[in-house]
């Protein structure tokens, strides 16, 4: 049907290596590139950005880091919100210990402080395995909640007990603060994401991704091969944290501005991404992006048919939405445990030989 | 025939150098259970030596014990001449051990290449910086490493299913690639649990051609454990015979075919 790898031949096995092996799926990848570089930031408005661009871009490099966890390396964590705690308070104290420095590094530098704080709480995987090491994890949550609420240097004594971003700018243009702009912003996150999603393709793709994947199918086997469980899993755990602070720290500085604490990087934000996964595909990293998508536009698109065009009551949408995330997470759990990535998978190969039966 | 220091020569005229691996008085116990009662052999260069036993006469411990997943409470291991000191198993496969497993050990979501290609990891060194941005060190390690992984695949004819998720194919393949996984570490010791079990007479002769071309082609040390009688008296240059964990016989299959204790425990005694 669409398009298949007949006649797309390749001489080398750095050819055949590549990140999209086949010459339509490259063509898209370009195109897709180019219209979010080149096309939305022309036609963006503050409100698509807010509802869906922004916590789209950030919640799938948050998706990306969980997968690479969960997803790839098989170690299942509830501990995503306070990791993007660790990223949001980070880099709050960089941007105002040293306002110097571009806030690029900022976020950069987070992304490395959370990846520092991930393998600790990574170590108890050593030991531990499945529902046991959600535990441990759900307990490294509620820790760091707890420890950026107790202790006031984190948010650096005031009074409120929240954290606001400063303004800071980028070439000149603000991206942080209360003068930033849709389009600024957005293609500030748009980067980050841009090169998480390349990192995190190379890195699965090569033999750090087969070695998590070992661990993942079969521990005990992929020891015997040569794989030391011991730096598998916890470079899971840094890298994985590592894109999970950067996204916090986004979250913070760029999409909200302000934050507390408790109620924006509590138990249900490491619920929502490991649901985006969940719904998106385990060990995909395209399902990282469906899932961030779906999560994110569910909500929107809920309200958008219901209050604005059927006139129900905004909290029976809102309650709506979690019925239907539930009911979606148990039929996905049961009915295809890799999500929309394999869906999506399996409509390419029926496609392959559509309308023919074999 | 037996010369300790030098090797031997086999029926068939290939000469078997040294010692590679020597158990000496390997005493193995799960609590109670003795699984292995002081049992020593040597492994050579070369050779194809095979472990043979009832079930249950403690062949797959004994190949626990040489890779490393079981800590034998006495005796010793030594390989290349030296005792091996207690290591963890990653870091025997880093010796240059490698092996297969009597059920099927394949990393069930990862491609027949991927499989492959774990098995190349001890030869891989690059930084995990390097993998990421995928330039430099790592891309020429990743083509390097793929082209042995390539000559693996052609060897063993699996070809046909390089791009497959392992999952998806049939027992006699997927023990197939599992050799593939183990032999593309160019192993100094390669071990074999039951490499035929489960498999047709066909599949069977695939198998055994195998293990005779790797052999033959790699010149690698090979230590099996098989069921088939035929097939272990027609590969193996020397067997070890075990039953309810101790030797009861060491030698030639032709040795091992006239040998009282082995015929008793295979076919039974007569109580009179």
């Amino acid at each position: 049907m669409f398009y298949r790898e007949a006649g797309d031949f390749k001489t080398t096995y750095t050819d055949d290596n590549q990140t999209f092996p086949i010459k339509f799926d490259r063509y898209r990848y370009y195109v897709v590139l180019a219209v979010a570089f080149g096309v939305i930031p022309f036609l963006i408005n503050d409100y698509w950005a807010n509802a869906f661009l922004l916590p789209f871009l950030i919640y799938s490099i948050a998706a990306i880091g969980l997968n690479i966890l969960t997803g790839y390396c098989g170690q299942v964590s509830l501990g995503t919100g306070g990791f993007m705690a660790v990223g949001a308070y980070a880099c709050y104290k960089l941007m105002t210990g040293f306002p110097d420095v571009n806030i690029f590094f900022h976020i950069i530098a987070a992304g490395g402080i959370t990846a520092l704080v991930g393998t600790a709480f990574g170590l108890p995987s050593l030991r531990i395995k499945g529902f046991y090491l959600a535990v441990a994890t759900l307990a490294a949550q509620f820790f760091l909640v707890w420890l950026f609420n107790k202790v006031s240097w984190f948010y650096n004594y005031s009074a409120s007990g929240q954290i606001n971003a400063p303004e800071r700018f980028v070439f000149g243009v603000p991206v942080t603060g209360a003068n930033t702009e849709a389009w600024a912003t957005y293609l500030f996150c748009l980067v980050f994401l841009t090169i998480s999603a390349i990192i995190a393709r190379n890195l699965t793709r090569g033999m750090q991704g087969r070695k998590w994947m070992a661990i993942r199918d079969m521990d005990i086997a992929a020891e015997i091969i040569g794989v030391n469980p011991l730096r598998a899993k916890l470079s899971a755990f840094a890298v994985s944290s590592f894109f999970i602070g950067i996204s916090g720290a986004l979250f913070f500085a760029v999409y909200l501005g302000a934050v507390e604490v408790g109620e924006v990087f509590g138990i249900q934000k490491s619920f929502l991404v490991l649901f985006m996964i969940i719904i998106g595909g385990l060990g995909s990293i395209f399902g990282s992006f469906a899932g961030a998508a779906f999560l994110v536009l569910l909500p929107v698109v809920l309200k958008l048919i219901g209050v604005d065009l059927l006139g129900w009551p905004t909290d029976i949408v809102a309650h709506f939405n979690l019925v239907i995330v539930g009911a979606l997470i148990i039929v996905f759990l049961i009915a295809e445990p890799h999500g929309i990535a394999q869906l999506w998978r399996v409509a390419k190969e029926k496609l392959r030989l559509w309308p023919f039966p074999h | 025939m037996l010369d300790q220091t030098e090797g031997y020569v086999t029926e068939d005229g290939r000469k078997i150098g040294g010692v590679v691996m020597e158990m000496k008085n390997i005493t193995l116990r799960f609590g109670g259970v003795v699984a292995i009662k002081d049992i020593s052999f040597d492994i050579r260069q070369g050779e194809i030596r095979a472990i043979i036993g009832p079930n249950g006469a403690g062949k797959s411990s004994m190949l626990n014990v040489i890779s490393g997943f079981y800590v034998p409470q006495e005796g010793q291991v030594l390989f290349n001449g030296k005792p091996r000191p207690q290591m963890r198993p990653y870091e025997v496969a880093q010796q240059g051990i490698a092996r297969t497993f009597q059920n099927i050990a394949l990393f069930e979501g990862m491609s027949v290449l991927d499989n492959i290609m774990t098995g190349r990891l001890n030869k891989m060194s690059s930084s995990i910086f390097s993998q990421a941005i995928w330039r430099g060190k790592a891309e020429r390690e990743e083509v390097e490493n793929r082209e042995k992984a390539e000559r693996i695949i052609d060897f063993l004819e699996i070809q046909h299913i390089r791009k497959t998720p392992v999952s998806r194919l049939p027992y006699g393949l997927k023990k197939r690639v599992e050799l593939a996984r183990a032999l593309v570490a160019e192993p100094n010791l390669l071990l074999l649990d039951e490499p035929m079990a489960g498999m047709n007479v066909e599949e069977k002769e695939d198998m055994s051609r195998f293990i005779l071309d790797v052999n033959d082609e790699f010149g690698t040390t090979i230590a099996l454990i098989e069921h088939d009688m035929g097939v272990v008296m027609d590969l193996s240059d020397r067997v070890v015979v075990m039953d309810y964990g101790k030797k009861i016989g060491d030698g030639t299959p032709s040795e091992i075919r006239n040998n009282q204790a082995v015929i008793d425990a295979y076919l039974g005694v007569a109580h009179d």
